[in-house]
């Protein structure tokens, strides 16, 4: 087992290792980057400056190389808490402001799938007759929903938090559902032969018996919600990750893209993480 | 105290002595009767906080003698100096003006004004680094917006208190097309010309718009004078833009990444763009706006009928920042400093070299030439109406109007030059004469008085 932990780790940091160095030589300068002052009007210099070409300017287009994204990494996380307005935030603000957002929607889909998800459960005509709901507005991208939120909600912050909410709230609801329709039957019919009252039924039995299907359902909604709000700030603006990300394409600077995408990455990581230890927690063996 | 005092200066050609004892008193508007023509050149040394000072003091001596004869009759009793040290005794003068200074008479200090990071918006943005807000006693806070039609939404959901614009929305909004009808006005335009045609390195021998059928182009919005003169340009040159080529609504920054990759062929669009679009070496500048129109309007600066008619004050205050501002970058000298300003990622996030091209007007055009054309970006506040008549032709040329239209009526009432005149004069600019300023479109001369007839003589339209 351990050793096998080893030459896993091992074999991912030489994928590394290839990509970085594949990258490296994919973006190695070609002849035509750099210009040869020599034998130019004095015009033609001065074009050459116009495009940013001359010796000593860092021209922010063109992919960049992994030095670039080196340095680029240092000097974004040297500084990540700086305010400078509305429009200018170190990361770990924009971070912050992104997280806050998911964790809201999410908050507000947990507590609507989850009530909601048992009494369908444990209903098999409500489940029926909700379902064709559920199936059509489940596939629905986030970016449709945010005119309808816009043009309703009167209110693009809270617009955002709609979109994560509604994005997230059907697996949530879904695998509620189902884990509360699944619960074994004879732990039910032990639960009716002792007389437990229907509140202590669903807090003591099937809470405890769906969990772990219920936490699965919570993993997917994290994830879909973090997808969610990297698209749903681009659109919106102003604050978060997903404004990071678009204000660094107007200035087309793809290495803070890069480096945007890399956090993005990271973070949805951490967050499926904390799922998954959940998931452990609740998880119970027959 | 009368609840606008600014706008009482502005009706008032002399200000009023109170301690003169030869002379009725009067607050009202008396300009032309009750004064010497002679008075109007020392009017004009009076700073404001002389005149608001004067202003002040004759209304206080006014409301203590409210008839005349007594007011007159007390002062030659005493002498005039005397009533003044008296007066000062009993009532502080100083605290009151700073009473009515303070910016209590600010209905609203905190605003939020949307931006879309672009050239256009270069006086709006540099009144706040340069505190044109602050001196007027405004707290702005200036939110980058992603899109046009974020732009609309947020004002019509009052989350932006004055937007930047593009200067055909407020008119689009007001009349109620592509959005809720909700009144809108134009404060002032915030630039002339600064527009482009750019197109993509790969059609660089495709100079003439007759070789350019089956492109693929981009404006920024329906609603904006990019897609008017896009669309007048290629009709002049024989192509209709309805059929012969395909435009697309794309948000500025995506412009540079779609023409990179290959999904349009050019754009009519802001600038820092089109310059951007050559120092990223994927675009040549084709044209410049200015050779379509010289002097055509593009952005601007725009607020709600409600914020003006609940905010009169703080409107007035944020009229006088912008002009101040829209001044400042008119004047040639200071464009490289505009450009240094506003390049910050907080603002435009744009290199400065690129900035500096587009607002001084020495640019390389992408084909290997440095261009110099000073008015290539030029910041004319005046919202003339006569625009808008000619924006008003455009919508309706290419059927985003049906029916008839009362062009005169929506100019005027989107089109704050009444206004825009009072504020340039407050602000000590010199307000413009007129209202319907004939221009020429592609050498086509424009008669605001028979828009209809201008509409007709165009044989490609897409009227029914």
């Amino acid at each position: 087992m351990k050793s096998l932990q080893l030459k896993a780790g091992i074999v991912s940091l030489l994928v590394f290792t290839v990509f970085m160095l594949v990258w490296h030589i994919a973006t190695l300068p070609t002849k035509t980057a750099s210009v040869n002052v020599s034998g130019m009007t004095a015009e033609q210099i001065e074009y050459q400056k116009m495009m940013g070409k001359d010796v000593g300017s860092q021209k922010t287009t063109g992919f960049p190389t992994p030095a670039q994204m080196l340095t680029t990494f240092a000097h974004q996380l040297s500084d990540p808490f700086y305010d400078n307005g509305p429009n200018d935030k170190g990361i770990a603000i924009q971070l912050g402001h992104s997280l806050v957002r998911v964790a809201l929607g999410f908050l507000l889909a947990c507590v609507v799938a989850v009530p909601f998800g048992f009494v369908i459960g444990m209903s098999p005509l409500l489940y029926k007759a909700c379902d064709p709901f559920i199936q059509i507005l489940k596939p629905i991208s986030p970016l449709a929903w945010m005119p309808l939120a816009l043009y309703t909600i009167k209110d693009s912050s809270i617009s955002g938090v709609f979109v994560i909410f509604i994005c997230s709230v059907w697996p949530m609801l879904l695998n509620t559902a189902f884990g509360v329709s699944t619960v074994k039957r004879e732990w039910l019919n032990v639960a009716k032969t002792l007389e437990v009252s229907p509140l202590r039924k669903a807090f003591l039995v099937i809470l405890p018996a769906a969990a772990p299907t219920i936490v699965t359902g919570m993993r997917i909604s994290m994830g879909i919600a973090w997808l969610v709000i990297v698209a749903a700030e681009m659109l919106v603006g102003g604050t978060g990750i997903g404004y990071f990300v678009w204000n660094e394409w107007n200035n087309l600077s793809l290495t803070n893209v890069i480096f945007a995408i890399v956090l993005i990455g990271l973070v949805g990581m951490l967050l499926d993480l904390m799922f998954a230890k959940f998931q452990r927690w609740v998880t119970y063996v027959e | 105290m009368p609840k606008d005092l600014t706008s009482l200066f502005q009706q008032r050609a002399s200000t009023p002595d109170a301690y003169n004892a030869d002379k009725p008193l009067m607050l009202h508007c008396a300009c032309g009767q009750a004064h010497s023509p002679e008075e109007h050149p020392s009017q004009a040394a009076l700073s404001l906080e002389d005149t608001s000072r004067n202003f002040m003091e004759a209304a206080f001596v006014k409301a203590l003698f409210p008839v005349d004869s007594v007011r007159r009759n007390f002062l030659r009793a005493v002498g005039a100096n005397t009533a003044r040290a008296a007066i000062a005794s009993v009532m502080p003068l100083g605290a009151f003006e700073a009473m009515a200074q303070d910016k209590g008479s600010l209905e609203k200090k905190d605003l939020k004004i949307g931006f879309i990071a672009i050239t256009c918006a270069s006086p709006l943005i540099m009144a706040d680094p340069l505190g044109f807000y602050r001196k007027e006693g405004l707290n702005v806070q200036l939110n980058k917006t992603a899109g046009w039609a974020l732009i609309r939404d947020k004002m019509i959901n009052k989350e932006h208190d004055a937007s930047h614009f593009l200067s055909p929305m407020p008119i689009a909004m007001t009349m109620g097309l592509g959005s809720n009808q909700v009144g809108m006005n134009v404060a002032s335009i915030q630039n002339t010309n600064g527009q482009a045609i750019t197109l993509h390195v790969k059609h660089k021998d495709k100079r003439d718009p007759k070789q350019w059928k089956g492109f693929k182009f981009a404006v920024p919005f329906e609603y904006s004078m990019h897609n008017f003169l896009l669309r007048y340009y290629l009709a002049e040159n024989g192509v209709n833009p309805d059929t012969d080529v395909q435009i697309r609504v794309t948000p500025p920054p995506e412009m540079v990444a779609n023409l990179r990759a290959g999904n349009i062929d050019g754009f009519l669009g802001p600038d820092p763009f089109n310059q951007r679009a050559v120092y990223d070496e994927v675009g040549f500048i084709h044209i410049l706006s200015k050779e379509i129109w010289d002097g055509h309007p593009c952005c601007a600066f725009g607020v709600s009928d409600e914020f003006i008619k609940q905010n009169p004050n703080t409107f007035a205050a944020l009229y006088r920042a912008i002009l101040t501002a829209s001044y400042m970058a008119s004047q040639s000298k200071d464009r490289e400093l505009i450009a240094k300003i506003i390049a910050p990622i907080q603002y435009l996030n744009q290199p400065e070299t690129v900035l500096a091209q587009v607002l001084t007007g020495k640019f390389a055009d992408g084909l290997g030439g440095i261009k110099n054309v000073p008015d290539r970006a030029n910041f004319d506040p005046v919202p003339w109406q006569s625009m808008a008549v000619w924006m008003l032709t455009q919508m309706k040329r290419w059927g985003y109007i049906k029916g008839d239209v009362n062009y005169k009526q929506i100019a005027e009432k989107v089109f704050l030059l009444t206004d825009a005149k009072k504020h340039m004069a407050e602000a000590g600019f010199k307000p413009p004469e007129g209202a319907y300023k004939k221009f020429k479109v592609m050498g086509k001369e424009f008669d605001p008085a028979k828009p209809d007839d201008y509409i007709k003589s165009f044989t490609i339209n897409k009227m029914t």
